[in-house]
């Protein structure tokens, strides 16, 4: 961490403006050797300073610099940003001339990985910040900055409260067990405890999964046999939408034809092994090969011709469909021959000549995928994988709970459990092993002897 | 005169402290400033109790005293939480006060190796930091090569009651004024703590029969293991339940400051879980009544111990509290409350052996150390004890860990987080209770009590014994098959428990909640020792949960196992935040697993840290 670090922090070409950043001991250093304007190094901290990049007298572009000095900022270490205009060879060029002037490029996430390491943020808000660096659509945007407000510590740490006051009743009948004002807390009273705090949980963890479409986007499989349009419809949605053209790696582990945004929302049309080829993605790659790819995707697109009757190869297809699919007809500007009345998945009639053609297909799928919902905007969920999968651990052990008290195992057995829920729920939100419990064992309670 | 230890006073640790050193063959001298007043209780009269009580059954195990002592004095035994599960259940024993100090000193003076001498010591003998013996208050020196100190609430004692103060002791016993002083010198950081007790009542002025009955248990128990004494149940002293009055209430309301410490006369911070009864009013206004036992002291004197009722109010209104209550109408005072101050160590600067970092050969325990209660000190003087020998003898120490004894629990809490208030233990402090049971506490900690040497052929025999009786009996269970035919089920149903469809073997029958290990009795033969029988029952019973509880230790034990060098140095370490730099240089912890448990050192510290460790292992 003795190095400066680079890279261009905002997405390529979405914007108007695009921001290289710089962090490090030798960032006002560097950044002022390719600037022409005032000297950097002497100007005061968090100022914005006019100028240009210049290489070898050679202007590249006109750009604000903000100087941001050591500690008071997000890695808490001289931070430099250089505000240029957009376009990707503008500001690729400027990263480069930072690069050869000692800045070494950042690992994904690794601004935020200093934040983190040198006490800037806690663990929740390092990875709010991650996300709100990957976020790619105004939605997600949205969910890591409220994410950064505290709303979702809050709502963890009340469920942290509540179990902290559950388990200290309960201590407090094992370590004081002759007290007898203090209630016994029995399995039962455990049991409507734990009801409540499930049923919450359980909806945050569906509402993060909704958070996960808004941050990563829905997975787009579309199949079909050869020459039923595929390829079209594709790129229906990449030129009626914005298409986002980046290729940031280490955004996806998929091949991506192509991304679009629909309302707010990511699309990524993952490649199925040759939408783009001419040949027959059944007969080339197997049956296998199309399941899993379809298993593997949010939503799959099966694509058939309105003017043909069904194939055997369709219904090969259309059998292997997985829940979240919608049966395509194209070429609804031509006779229908089709006969859908023995399917029961959901059927749009499309063509991709007429401009809006495909608007029935992204209507159903902003059904299917309650995109009015998702837009109401009030964000409060999990919403990377290591939150959701301790939060589905805590919701986990609250079923354990509630097996152990059908068996009827004893209650200071049960709070084992209990305990660990809340240390789960600590987990998401980062804090340390701390005396929490012992600390509300004695504000609860009057003891001693 | 020369010996290898000086255990520097007789309480609770440093009786287990001084036999440690007289049974290893150590030649140990016992310095108390009154004989009569060695393994003393100056406060509540019992011995046990939730965490305490497996403390008591830990100290047996690794060969202390504590649990033979109370088996030979108690006033009656209880077996609390059994209606919980079996991780929680802990013994409690009312003491005879005169008995447990007859016996203790008995023990003492038996042990050829021990020699007591009663004297204050007033400094230390070190060179070079290193600790070569103590002297007395009159000038004399005494040369060792390791020190325990045990001084108990003795340093700088200071009684208090109402606007009174007087330098004292418990028992109008002199206090120790200058060692205290000594030790600052040398670097300790001294805090001031108080604890407090309540009245003692003449039994014959208590009315009785408007309290409740609190009787000991009617079945036998002990705290020392393998112990086949008998004692006759109904001729156990009870205890009495009572509650405190609107009356009561208004009188301690009323003068509140007048008490030492409302009204700003105690310097020192006092226990949270052992509030004064005016505290216990003040901040939990909204009760209307506080639970008060009365407890025996001794079948040789008529003292009645309030417990509940500690209190530093001046003695006119400490007579007008006492009457208030239900029975005391007319009580006679025969010792009134008083709050006492004292001084004690930083225990962070101790190593996890309990020697301190300062001065080598030099170990402390008990009350110095901040914590409170009989069972807490006796476990530290052990444990220095057994550390005192262990280097003596040019061995490594014993630090028992977390997921092994309550004592670990103790003792790393003490050096890893120091106290702020006078430390007890606690069940709810220890991560895995379940593993750290009562029952099994000889099954966890006896080898080390044999390999110390504190425990005899005979019953380290008995141990190995119960293992392999543990590992039979869990054996033919499982090899037991149940056939699901008529007769057998009949048989379960009688003992309503749902009939078997498969074949099923005895030990998953026995998992069954309802099913009680002698309900196999009809089918295999279980004439086995109680403590056998019970050892299987648990751990087949809560298998799933102590298989959980291992995980969780081994996951701990994981982060143990990373050892952190002694000559680190945190300076060199870069983006480990400030405060976590200054808390790791003042508790130099041993294992990234007790790093992680210091106050003020984040998940992302502890990142850094093991980053530069693996660097520097790469090295």
């Amino acid at each position: 961490m003795n190095d400066t670090i680079t890279a261009i922090s905002t997405s390529l070409g979405v914007g108007a403006i695009s921001i290289v950043r710089i962090s490090g001991k030798d960032s006002i250093k560097i950044a002022n050797s390719i600037f022409k304007g005032k000297d950097l190094t002497t100007v005061d901290s968090h100022t914005i300073n006019y100028g240009h990049i210049v290489d070898n007298n050679e202007i590249i572009d006109e750009i604000l610099v903000s100087v941001m000095k050591a500690p008071k900022t997000f890695t808490c270490e001289d931070v430099v940003e250089i505000n240029c205009h957009g376009g990707i060879a503008t500001t690729n060029k400027i990263l480069e001339l930072v690069l050869l002037n000692g800045a070494r490029l950042a690992e994904p996430g690794e601004f935020t990985k200093r934040a983190f390491l040198n006490g800037r943020i806690d663990l929740v808000e390092a990875e709010s910040v991650m996300d709100l660096i990957d976020a790619k659509t105004e939605q997600s945007r949205k969910l890591s900055i409220n994410q950064l407000s505290g709303k979702l510590s809050q709502i963890i740490k009340n469920f942290r409260q509540q179990l902290l006051e559950l388990l200290a009743s309960i201590e407090v009948n094992i370590d004081y067990p002759e007290y007898e004002d203090i209630e016994v807390i029995t399995n039962n009273n455990i049991k409507k405890e734990i009801a409540n705090i499930k049923n919450e949980l359980l909806n945050i963890i569906n509402e993060s999964e909704n958070g996960k479409i808004i941050k990563t986007g829905i997975k787009v499989a579309i199949i079909g046999r050869p020459n039923v349009g595929k390829s079209s419809i594709l790129n229906r949605f990449l030129d009626e939408e914005k298409a986002i053209v980046t290729d940031i790696a280490g955004t996806t582990r998929d091949i991506v034809e192509g991304q679009a945004s629909i309302d707010g929302i990511l699309f990524n049309f993952v490649d199925t092994a040759g939408i783009r080829e001419a040949h027959d993605i059944v007969e080339k790659i197997g049956i296998e090969k199309s399941k899993r790819e379809m298993d593997n995707a949010d939503l799959v697109l099966l694509v058939v011709n309105n003017n043909e009757k069904l194939s055997d190869e369709d219904i090969n297809l259309i059998n292997l469909l997985p829940k979240k699919s919608i049966i395509v007809v194209n070429k609804n500007d031509l006779k229908q021959e089709i006969d859908l009345s023995d399917i029961e998945h959901d059927c749009v009639f499309v063509n991709t000549v007429q401009f809006n053609g495909i608007d029935p297909l992204k209507n159903k799928i902003k059904e299917m995928f309650n995109f009015e919902q998702l837009n109401r905007g009030d964000f409060t969920y999990l919403s990377n994988a290591r939150q959701i999968s301790l939060a589905k651990d805590a919701y986990n052990i609250i079923k354990d709970i509630e097996l152990g008290i059908e068996e009827n195992v004893p209650t200071d057995l049960i709070e084992i459990d209990i305990k660990r829920i809340w240390e789960k729920l600590g987990e998401i939100l980062g804090e340390t092993y701390s005396d929490e419990l012992i600390d509300q064992l004695f504000t609860q309670f009057c003891l001693g002897k | 005169m020369n010996y290898d230890i000086i255990v520097v006073g007789g309480g609770h640790a440093g009786c287990e402290a001084a036999l440690v050193g007289a049974r290893t063959n150590h030649n140990t001298l016992l310095i108390t400033s009154n004989k009569n007043n060695i393994a003393d209780m100056p406060c509540n009269p019992s011995i046990g109790g939730p965490a305490k009580g497996i403390v008591v059954r830990e100290i047996a195990a690794l060969g202390g005293e504590m649990a033979n002592n109370i088996d030979k004095s108690f006033l009656q035994m209880k077996m609390l939480n059994t209606k919980k599960g079996p991780a929680v259940r802990a013994l409690r024993a009312q003491a005879d006060k005169i008995t447990y100090k007859k016996e203790m000193l008995k023990t003492l003076e038996s042990e050829k190796n021990l020699t007591i001498l009663e004297a204050m010591v007033e400094d230390l003998i070190i060179d070079n930091d290193v600790i070569k013996g103590v002297i007395l208050e009159n000038g004399d020196k005494i040369s060792s090569k390791a020190v325990v100190l045990t001084t108990g609430t003795y340093l700088k004692g200071t009684v208090l009651y109402g606007s009174t103060k007087i330098s004292s002791g418990p028992h109008d016993e002199r206090p120790s004024k200058f060692l205290s002083d000594n030790l600052k010198k040398l670097g300790f950081r001294i805090k001031r703590l108080k604890t407090g007790t309540p009245p003692r009542i003449e039994k014959s002025s208590i009315d009785f029969s408007k309290a409740e009955l609190q009787p000991g248990d009617d079945v036998e128990h002990f705290f020392s293991f393998y112990n086949e004494n008998h004692y006759d149940v109904t001729k156990q002293i009870p205890c009495y339940l009572i509650y405190t009055t609107p009356v009561t209430h208004q009188i301690i309301r009323d003068n509140l400051d007048k008490s030492s410490m409302y009204g700003g006369y105690v310097e020192g911070v006092g226990p949270r879980y052992c509030p004064s009864i005016e505290d216990k009013i003040v901040r939990f206004s909204d009760k209307e009544r506080h639970q008060l036992f009365l407890e025996p002291e001794s079948i040789f004197y008529d003292d009645i111990y309030i417990q509940g009722f500690s209190t530093s109010m001046p003695h006119d209104i400490q007579e007008k509290m006492v009457h208030s209550l239900p029975g005391l109408e007319n009580a006679v005072i025969n010792k009134y409350a008083y709050a006492i101050e004292y001084d004690a160590i930083d225990s962070t600067q101790l190593k996890p052996t309990l020697e301190t970092k300062i001065i080598s050969g030099l170990y402390t325990a008990g009350q110095i150390n901040g914590t409170s209660g009989y069972e807490e000190a006796a476990c530290q003087g052990l444990m220095a004890g057994i550390n005192a020998v262990l280097k003596l003898d040019g061995k490594e120490g014993l630090v028992l860990k977390r997921n092994e004894a309550y004592i670990g629990v103790l003792i790393d809490d003490l050096v890893t987080k120091g106290v702020i208030d006078p430390y007890r233990l606690l069940t709810s402090r220890a991560e895995y209770r379940l593993l750290l049971r009562h029952d099994n506490a000889d099954l966890r900690l006896m080898d080390y009590g044999k390999s110390i040497g504190l425990i005899s052929n005979t019953q380290y025999n008995k141990l190995t014994n119960k293992r392999k009786n543990i590992n039979k009996l869990i054996k033919d269970l499982k090899e037991y098959l149940l056939n699901p035919n008529n007769e057998n089920n009949q048989y379960l149903e009688s003992i309503n428990t749902p009939k078997i469809v498969v074949t099923t073997s005895l030990y998953d029958l026995l998992k069954r909640p309802e099913i009680n290990i002698k309900d196999l009795n009809k089918f295999i033969d279980l004439s086995y020792d109680e403590d056998v029988l019970e050892q299987v029952n648990i751990n087949v019973k809560y298998e799933g949960y102590i298989v959980k509880a291992n995980k969780e230790a081994e996951k701990m034990a994981a982060y143990e196992n990373i050892k952190i060098p002694d000559n680190i140095d945190y300076e060199q370490i870069h983006n480990i935040a400030k405060e976590a730099k200054q808390k790791l240089s003042e508790i130099r912890p041993t294992s990234i697993g007790q790093a992680m448990r210091i106050s003020g050192v984040n998940p992302s510290d502890i990142t850094m840290l093991m980053v530069y460790l693996k660097r520097k292992n790469n090295e």
